[in-house]
């Protein structure tokens, strides 16, 4: 069934495949929200490790799912690759220096001799869910807003700001895209924590997690809106006819029009976000993360969706037209494609057993008696 | 035509990823052989139900996650920066390249993270031998990471399965088996893990060598440096079998890296192996001055080595750089030609294109073809320049041999008195003991010295030269991220080994 299937189809699913893979690192993004709550929901050591141990049996996971998406990229959209790391240099040297000093967060911070002090690794992991999400979240705006890059004849990018990347963040679009991923996180870590973590010995803790994840919500709405609002309205970069790429009016609207599917996955994954918040903060059930995960899921796949299908550039150039990556452009040979196919028929596999092994995991809540010596 | 890089940006570029690799690889190898060692300690824990052997377990566990922790802040940089540093590499071969790295993300990294959990969290959370198959599960999957990472590392040495699309200017896969399956890669993954099952075992005979001359912690000591010696020697000699299949393979597919690291200027029928040797500081490529102050010299042992017969033609930088008519070796200098004959018709075929001339397109895409093999020679400024540096090479070749010799020997030491239980009276052995693991890691470093820079001027063996593969970045901007990551990453191994040694004076914790 594979070897039949054409270079435009597979560049369409290899889109898909790379969206889910980013859309679920977005909802694995509640590890880095819960790191920025650490000073607001644990108010004593008791409390701080055991936010620190919840987040820390997790945070392999959503690095992992990183990497992957890297990966993922790199094999079968190159061109991406190369002009947007190679160009947005600074952009994503920060958001990677954030995700280093993450890694060595959990696993140093209370370890003794560990040079630098509790603090200064709890610092860190604030730093990784903030600013690294902060920056993601402006990296991915630039798939709808475009940056300034010329390609040349052998697909050379050379990049036309000096801050390279970096002024992605004075542009409206993406810093409410990324303000708004950092609260979505945040909203998502409060829920996941709530889930987590066994109450008996911290009851007030519980208390303060519905409420940070209510606040964090009511917090990114305001850019949740103008993110929505641009999309309906913003110009976008589409592709004509003969290939060549140009600026088409409300071109983000034409395309929830002419995929109806995104509008309903896009509908459909804020409900359960809003669904998992309301659960969550008026109720006194713990499963909001089960609803507002899957929901972040659904809307960052009805994004990812927006910016690549229905002959749309997903990476436009704001200087040069043509030099805009689209899924055709960008893509791997027909042959690396259709490899990967096979390759990827074993993602089911992968994500069964990560889902049993969580729910082995996570069948008992962390509380006081997984603090012991193997304990973060 | 493709942009020329100015060179001393491509020198820090190389630098900034000489840096990130070397630190990773300080890492990484404990990772691939200490989860193994981890597993089988594990294992006589659970066939025994001693709880001495998981006490054991826990202690060497600790230190794997301390260390495992660097190693991935390190190594999510490594796999950006083909992006940030070689985004020119990464459009011309990320079609072969990325595949290795995506089947690694999705098989490798999720089943070490996924079961990292279980392995450090889950003593009391799911059974014995659900347990014991995560710790397992960990080991297969950083060494199956490895397996990934080096089918990518053994392309770029031998690069096999594609071929060059003069329309989208880049390489693309023709055959993933052929990558998958070159011998080049083969070799570069059993050598290298092999060889870190050395340096593993070598880390726990160092740790446990201080115990026992602290007399502390002696039964767990002398248990742990039985099991570690058995390891470090099987993997010695895997180590040393597939050690010679990389300079027999190098023979073949990098003669110019076989001739630097064995300082071997002028071909020769019958040609020795260095043993020990000092090279001429003034000696230049091309010149008449001998190669070596002093060398000790095994006769005929290259020539074996290379073609498996004593009397064989092995050849030198000179003719592999001038050429050699009489032995059929074209040199560089030819090379360079040819490679700038399908340069001039590369672009003259681009533009045919763009001016929708396909009688000219035609035309000049034949004469490319012809010469396309040569096409990453035509970057090089002059024939010197595809000599990688030669005293780094051979220097870094001739430790990691000599201490590749040693390890054997010192894992056979250990093992003797261990087996005869007389290893706590061996005072001597364990001063001897105590600095392997330093010597292991100059060993494991040299040998990714010789890959690595051996391959200079290559990103892609005879195809891309590093000149060609970086990102059109300035020079201060690379440098200031060479000092930022230079800075961060010495800050945290310093933090890992002040954490290290904190956790060993401490040692296991009782049960």
């Amino acid at each position: 069934m594979i070897d039949s299937l054409d270079i435009i189809t597979l560049q369409h699913i290899w889109w898909f495949l790379c969206s889910l893979v980013g859309s679920l690192f977005l909802f694995l993004n509640f590890v880095q929200g819960g790191q920025t709550l650490l000073w607001q929901v644990a108010k004593t050591d008791l409390e701080k490790s055991l936010v620190i141990n919840s987040l820390g049996r997790k945070w392999e996971l959503t690095f992992t799912t990183l990497v992957l998406f890297g990966g993922a990229l790199f094999a079968s959209f190159p061109k991406f690759y190369a002009t947007s790391f190679g160009g947005a240099y600074w952009l994503w040297i920060a958001i990677l220096f954030t995700f280093v000093i993450q890694a060595v967060g959990y696993e140093f911070r209370t370890k003794p001799g560990n040079l630098l002090g509790t603090r200064v690794y709890e610092f860190f992991l604030f730093l990784n869910g903030s600013l690294g999400i902060l920056l993601i979240g402006i990296a991915v705006g630039t798939f709808f807003t475009g940056s300034a890059f010329v390609l040349n004849d052998y697909n050379q990018v050379t990049w036309s700001t000096p801050l390279r990347g970096l002024e992605g963040a004075i542009n409206g679009f993406n810093l409410s895209l990324g303000l708004f991923l950092v609260l979505n996180a945040r909203t998502l870590g409060a829920m996941y924590l709530l889930n987590n973590i066994n109450f008996e010995s911290v009851t007030e803790m519980e208390e303060r997690l519905r409420r940070e994840a209510f606040i964090n919500f009511a917090c990114s709405l305001p850019f949740l809106l103008i993110v929505l609002g641009s999309l309906f309205f913003m110009t976008g970069f589409g592709i004509g006819e003969n290939g060549l790429v140009s600026m088409v009016a409300r071109k983000y609207m034409l395309n929830m029009l002419a995929n109806p599917w995104i509008i309903g996955i896009l509908g459909g994954g804020l409900i359960l976000v809003i669904l998992g918040v309301l659960l969550t903060a008026k109720s006194s059930k713990k499963i909001g993360i089960w609803l507002g995960g899957p929901g972040t899921v659904m809307v960052g796949l009805a994004l990812f969706s927006l910016a690549g299908f229905n002959n749309t550039s997903f990476y436009p150039s704001t200087v040069d037209l043509q030099s805009s990556l689209t899924i055709f452009n960008a893509s791997s040979s027909y042959y690396t494609l259709k490899t990967l196919m096979y390759v990827a028929l074993g993602i089911p596999f992968v994500l069964t057993y990560v889902a049993f092994v969580w729910w082995s995991m996570d069948r008992g809540k962390v509380g006081v008696k997984e603090l012991g010596s193997d304990a973060y | 035509m493709m942009e020329n890089f100015d060179p001393t940006m491509v020198n820090w570029a190389r630098a900034q990823f000489a840096l990130t690799a070397m630190y990773h690889w300080i890492f990484v190898p404990l990772t691939l052989g200490l989860s193994w060692l981890i597993a089988f300690y594990e294992s006589i824990y659970l066939k025994t139900g001693n709880e001495e052997w998981k006490r054991l377990t826990k202690f060497w566990m600790k230190l794997f996650g301390i260390n495992f922790a660097i190693g991935v802040a390190t190594g999510i940089i490594l796999e950006f920066e083909f992006g940030t540093n070689w985004s020119n590499y990464s459009w011309m071969v990320g079609d072969i390249f990325g595949a290795p790295l995506a089947i690694e993300g999705i098989f490798a990294f999720f089943l070490e993270a996924t079961f990292f959990a279980v392995m450090f969290f889950g003593w009391e959370k799911v059974s014995k031998r659900f347990h014991l198959f995560s710790t397992y599960m960990v080991a297969f999957g950083s060494n199956l990471s490895a397996v990934w990472i080096l089918v990518a590392n053994g392309w770029m040495q031998n690069p096999v399965g594609m071929a060059f699309n003069p329309d989208t200017a880049r390489f693309e896969m023709q055959n993933i088996m052929e990558v998958i399956l070159s011998p080049v890669a083969v070799t570069k993954f059993t050598h290298t893990t092999s060889s870190s099952f050395v340096l593993a075992a070598l880390f726990v005979i160092s740790i446990a060598s201080l115990f026992l001359l602290q007399k502390r912690h002696i039964v767990m000591a002398k248990r742990s440096i039985v099991v570690a010696a058995v390891f470090g020697l099987l993997g010695s000699i895997l180590t040393g079998l597939t050690g010679d299949s990389s300079a027999y393979e190098n023979g073949f597919y990098q003669p110019m890296k076989l001739a630097a690291y064995e300082g071997l200027y002028d071909g020769e029928h019958g040609a020795g192996l260095i043993a020990v040797g000092k090279l001429n500081p003034q000696k230049k490529v091309g010149d008449s001055q001998e190669a070596f102050e002093f060398e000790v010299r095994i006769p005929g042992a290259l020539s074996f080595l290379t073609n498996r017969k004593f009397g064989s033609y092995v050849p030198g930088i000179n003719d592999l750089v001038y050429g050699n008519e009489q032995e059929n070796i074209m040199g560089a200098a030819e090379k360079i030609e040819k490679g700038k004959i399908a340069i001039r018709y590369l672009d003259a075929y681009k533009i045919a294109k763009k001016e929708g001339d396909e009688l000219q397109a035609t035309a000049t895409l034949s004469i490319f073809k012809e010469f396309e093999q040569y096409l990453g020679y035509g970057y090089l400024q002059k024939p010197e320049d595809a000599v990688p540096p030669v005293a780094l090479s051979f220097y870094s070749f001739h430790v990691m041999v000599i201490l590749g010799l040693l390890f054997p020997l010192v894992c056979i030491a250990f093992l003797y008195f261990g087996m005869k239980g007389t290893l706590e009276k061996q005072s001597w052995l364990q001063v001897l003991g105590l600095p392997m693991v330093f010597l292991a890691f100059v060993a494991s470093q040299a040998g990714w010295v010789v890959a690595e820079v051996g391959r200079q001027p290559w990103a892609i063996q005879d195809l891309l030269p590093v000149s060609m593969a970086t990102s059109n970045l300035s020079t201060e901007t690379v440098q200031l991220t060479f000092y930022l990551f230079a800075a961060l990453f010495t800050i945290l191994l310093l933090a890992e080994i002040t954490i290290m040694a904190k956790q060993i004076k401490i040692g296991p914790e009782e049960i």
